[in-house]
């Protein structure tokens, strides 16, 4: 790893005046998987701002609204008895304990790798990102292959999911790295019905608008079977072609629904 | 170079090291403690599992100096004396390790693992164990003694 240098602030404003005074500055959350990018020199940043010191971790739950603090850790998701069971699901599903007791929820989404399951969780719920600046819908966050509506020196602050009358998640897992092959996170609320794909987007996580129209008309896992999944812009890899991951979208709905 | 106070095994280090120093490499290098083991140095195989306030954590995946004033236990502070922890004697009882090499992190995860259920009221079933460690990486054993083993230690734990 090339030489950095280590800051913990102890408040979000001190956060972003280092951020801003180094010459290639990172935040730093749990460390996951931006040092094991440093370690590959993919990337090299001259300082590492520490987020973790900042108070934001902590679930807390205020008028049907469940807030995530952006440095709570997978982990704390996954036991804890405020957030919706299908998320504290997501969560008890990341990578592996030691990886959920480091990696945090702001440090998936800011990451927004392709195959990462807080992605479909935040986008299947209809969440909000709360940042030290402003909120930002999952609808106008979730940008592209690792690419965010974030601004470089943006903290998130928290995440919070609004209440939903039923949701589920269903992870095919790819299972050397445990990251999704494809995962489905459906939800049901009064605004609506969402689907949200991760793991098989060529662009990332997205919402599958022929599953959702079903799924408003019938929430059954049998309402699946008439929709059509294209595979344009799906992903293809060793693991897995498009027919095979548009094939997943579809199996894993199904599951979804019928876990929800 | 950052001046670090940590206890280690229940005693105060304190050193300078480069800020990119990983927990790992401090245990290994600087401490000598060379129980703590490195595989990939990727995150993946779990050798190199400590405990930071009793939690386990990658340690090649944690940067030294965020640890600043915390408390780390690795494999060589587990025994008390002269006296195997009781997750070092099943290992050793059932024969959970061939190598050796993952034994430190096997054993290092499985406390933890055990730990947590008891605090919970749940008892471990074997699917429970075997998803508990999938961030362990054994190619040796075929898992089935180091499952045993771990059985056997949160019956005595
Ligand atoms: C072996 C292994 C298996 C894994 N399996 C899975 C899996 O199955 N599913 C899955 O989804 N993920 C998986 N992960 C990734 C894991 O969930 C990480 O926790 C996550 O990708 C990054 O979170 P972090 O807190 O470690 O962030 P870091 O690595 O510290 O940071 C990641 C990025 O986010 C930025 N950042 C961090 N916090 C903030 C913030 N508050 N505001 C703005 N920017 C911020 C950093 O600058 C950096 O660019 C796995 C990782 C490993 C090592
Ligand atoms: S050396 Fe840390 S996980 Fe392999
Ligand atoms: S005993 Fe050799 S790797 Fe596990």
């Amino acid at each position: 790893m090339y030489p950095t240098k280590y800051h913990k602030p102890a408040a979000v404003d001190a956060a972003v005046k280092a951020l801003n005074s180094g010459d290639d500055a990172k935040f730093l959350a749990g460390g996951q998987t931006l040092l094991a990018t440093m370690k590959q020199h993919l990337a090299s940043p001259s300082d590492l701002v520490d987020v973790r010191g900042l108070g934001l971790s902590g679930i807390k739950k205020a008028g049907g609204v469940v807030s995530v603090g952006a440095t709570t850790v997978h982990a704390a998701v996954a036991s804890s008895a405020d957030v919706h069971p299908a998320l504290a699901k997501l969560a008890a599903g990341i990578g592996d304990p030691m990886v959920r007791n480091m990696g945090t929820i702001g440090g998936s989404i800011a990451n927004n790798d392709p195959a990462a399951d807080y992605p479909a969780g935040v986008l299947g719920m209809g969440a909000t990102v709360v940042t030290n600046r402003r909120q930002i819908a999952a609808d106008d966050y979730f940008e592209g292959l690792f690419t965010t509506a974030l601004e470089e020196d943006e903290i998130i602050t928290a995440v919070a999911f609004p209440q939903v009358e039923r949701a589920g998640y269903a992870k095919f897992k790819q299972p050397a790295s445990r990251f999704c092959l494809v995962g489905v996170f459906v939800s049901k609320s009064a605004s609506g019905v969402r689907v949200a794909v991760t793991g098989a987007g060529s662009d990332g996580v997205f919402r599958h608008k022929g599953l959702e129209a079903a799924l408003a008309k019938s929430w059954t896992p049998a309402a699946v079977d008439s929709v059509e999944v294209s595979e344009d812009g799906l992903l293809s890899d060793i693991h897995g072609d498009t027919a095979y991951r548009a094939n997943l979208i579809k199996v894993l709905a199904k599951r979804a629904v019928a876990a929800s | 170079m950052t001046k670090l106070i940590m206890t280690v095994n229940g005693k105060k280090v304190s050193r300078d090291v480069p800020d990119e120093t990983l927990l790992s490499e401090f245990l290994r290098e600087s401490l000598r403690l060379t129980g703590t083991h490195v595989g990939c140095d990727t995150t993946q195989c779990g050798a190199c599992v400590v405990h930071v306030n009793g939690t386990a954590v990658k340690s090649c995946s944690v940067l030294a100096v965020s640890l600043n004033g915390e408390s780390v236990t690795t494999i060589e502070g587990l025994a008390d004396g002269g006296q195997l922890h009781p997750m070092q004697k099943a290992f050793n009882d059932n024969h959970g390790l061939q190598c050796g090499f993952c034994t430190p992190g096997m054993i290092m995860a499985s406390v933890d693992l055990v730990a947590k259920a008891k605090a919970a009221g749940r008892k471990l079933s074997e699917d429970d164990i075997r998803h508990g460690l999938e961030g362990n990486i054994c190619r040796c054993t075929g898992y089935h003694n180091i499952v045993k083993a771990v059985a056997q230690a949160a019956s005595e734990m």
